[in-house]
């Protein structure tokens, strides 16, 4: 009891020594730092709360015209026409089918791609070959669109001459090949992080460079080779230009990729080229478009979260 | 001295290694290896002994640029594994490994044991089966995971996940198994069952074990290779080492007084 009292008593006897003292400059630069990274990393999350906010918005509007149920069910789309319907399903088949075609191509190639390069390729080869693919990320997107249209489309109609001149094979498959980079590209470098001592564990036991690549190395890589797929879904669903201009841009609820058909980005950007009232029903259609767009979106982005995360990495 | 009796399952001759960047790391480096036996390479950091190692199962061939000279005569082939016509894969087949850090695949407790036979083709499930739990029971392992197989290996701990690495390795029958420092990321009392295992190990295969415990080596071997700056500066059975070494360098080594 009295050693307690002393020791108390010593405690707040103690001057803080000016050497030891807070330092409040320091203190208040510390903060000031911490705001502005906080704002910059902010700033990403209130543009999409900002634009999530509009689309709302302005699809509300929409919906107060447009019954949800016409919205979902309606198998026609011509919110410009005067016999109007509002059916978003003809552009969801469009976007879904351009999408599907697009990864059919990117997601084998981008893989395989992506296994040579890690795994096979050798140091020379790799440090001219990728630069060189990830060039192809810088090629505008209408020109893309065009080479669809102009090249790959008369191409195609040689092996099916009855393919019309706008059409979702074009487009999908143009789109897919725009796509293999961003594929190889994040997979390659998910398989390069994977441990070396890895790879010697399989190579010691007498495996092959592809049992290696294969059975080894791709599952290990396996988080960030979904992550590659998802990034190019979401680059597939919100790509405009080469479906608006290859693909065609008559909604048309197909899910036959010989067909022309519209795409949800291909009718926006057809709408908003145009000259409409602001506060129109055709003006606020293009919201509500975008609306479902950013939901399909978000739908893969959310499943590829969850594979991931079923997936994470494992060594 | 050595026993007369024992035979020679390899040796190593003359052998010279350089890295690709032209550092020579072996120097003229001779050593028998006799079966069924346990052979310790030590000696300071950087003295070339997991250098010499891989060259058996050359692993060194995965990095281009890399040159062996010299043999790795492996009995009872009488072969230089070494040698350009020679197939590492199948030299690899013969010889495994196991390696500084627990290596498991991302795969099951199961699997990881089977990949060996997967990689060999084998597609019988009951000789699959057979072989991955008679290589669970050789790395003592199999009361532990037996209700378990198809956990993912890295749900074990580190000293099980060695063990395992081990049984993978032993699942294909090995003739030799190499062993890079297999204890230094593990625990006292892990240490000591890996060491147990590798006593338990020798009736069926030759071990070459390279450690930077020299404890470690008095314990299990029974030669011990000493090696300073990629030379084979002593080599003997390992009492001989431990108790008489007949170089200045490996007595200096072996007490402590450098290294």
């Amino acid at each position: 009891m009295n050693t307690a009292t002393n020791m108390q008593n010593q405690s707040t006897a103690l001057s803080i020594s000016p050497r030891l003292a807070k330092n409040v400059r320091r203190n208040i630069k510390e903060r000031v730092i911490e705001l502005i990274l906080m704002l910059a990393a902010l700033s990403a999350v209130f543009t999409t709360f900002a634009i999530v906010a509009i689309l709302l918005y302005e699809s509300l509007g929409f919906f107060k015209v447009v019954s949800l149920v016409e919205f979902f069910t309606s198998t026609e789309w011509t919110p410009l026409f005067e016999d109007a319907h509002y059916g978003i399903m003809p552009l969801v088949s469009g976007t879904l089918t351009t999408s599907a075609v697009a990864l059919a191509v990117a997601v084998p190639v981008g893989t395989i791609g992506a296994i040579y390069l890690s795994e096979f390729a050798s140091h020379k080869t790799r440090e001219i070959v990728k630069p060189m693919l990830e060039l192809l990320v810088g090629v505008p997107t209408i020109a893309f669109g065009y080479f669809a249209l102009l090249f790959v489309t008369p191409l195609l109609q040689k092996v099916f001459p009855e393919l019309p001149g706008f059409n979702m094979l074009s487009a999908g498959i143009v789109m897919g090949v725009m796509i293999v980079p961003y594929i190889a590209s994040v997979a390659e470098d998910a398989m390069r992080a994977v441990p070396m001592s890895m790879r010697e564990g399989s190579y010691a036991m007498g495996a092959t460079r592809f049992q290696t690549a294969i059975r080894v190395v791709t599952p290990a890589a396996v988080s960030g080779i979904v992550a590659a797929y998802i990034l190019a879904i979401s680059r597939a669903v919100g790509e405009t230009m080469v479906v608006a201009v290859a693909a065609g841009q008559q909604p048309t609820l197909t899910f036959n990729p010989m067909d022309g058909a519209a795409t949800i980005t291909a009718y926006i950007v057809q709408v908003a080229m145009g000259d409409l009232p602001h506060g129109s029903i055709g003006y606020q259609s293009i919201f509500a478009a975008g609306l479902v767009l950013f939901a399909l979106t978000l739908g893969f982005n959310i499943i590829g979260h969850i594979v991931r995360k079923k997936f994470r990495e494992q060594y | 001295m050595i026993n007369a009796t024992t035979a020679l399952k390899a040796e190593s001759r003359d052998l010279n290694f350089f890295y690709s960047n032209g550092n020579q790391a072996l120097k003229s480096v001779s050593m028998p290896l006799y079966e069924n036996k346990i052979t310790a390479l030590i000696g300071p950091s950087g003295c070339g002994k997991s250098t010499f190692l891989r060259c058996f199962n050359r692993m060194h061939d995965l990095y281009p640029g890399n040159k062996y000279e010299g043999q790795i005569v492996m009995h009872p082939d009488n072969t230089n594994i070494l040698e350009a016509g020679v197939d590492p894969i199948e030299v690899r087949m013969r010889i495994s490994m196991v390696f500084q850090k627990p290596n498991p695949f991302p795969k099951s407790i199961f699997e990881n044991v089977a990949y060996g036979l997967r990689v060999r083709g084998e597609k019988n499930k009951r000789t699959v089966a057979d072989k991955v739990e008679e290589a669970l029971k050789g790395a003592a392992l199999w009361n532990e995971v037996k209700d378990r197989q198809q956990d993912l290996a890295f749900n074990l701990s580190g000293g099980q996940q060695q063990r395992l690495c081990i049984a993978r390795a032993l699942a294909t029958d090995p003739e030799i198994m190499l062993f890079d420092e297999p204890t230094s990321a593990l625990d006292p009392i892990a240490t000591a069952n890996i060491e147990e295992l590798m006593s338990e190990l020798k009736s069926k295969l030759t071990i070459l074990v390279v450690t930077h415990n020299m404890q470690q080596a008095a314990r299990v071997s029974d030669y011990t290779a000493y090696m300073y700056l990629g030379e084979m500066m002593e080599y003997g059975d390992t009492d001989t080492i431990f108790t008489r070494p007949t170089r200045k360098e490996t007595e200096d080594y072996i007490t402590g007084k450098f290294g």
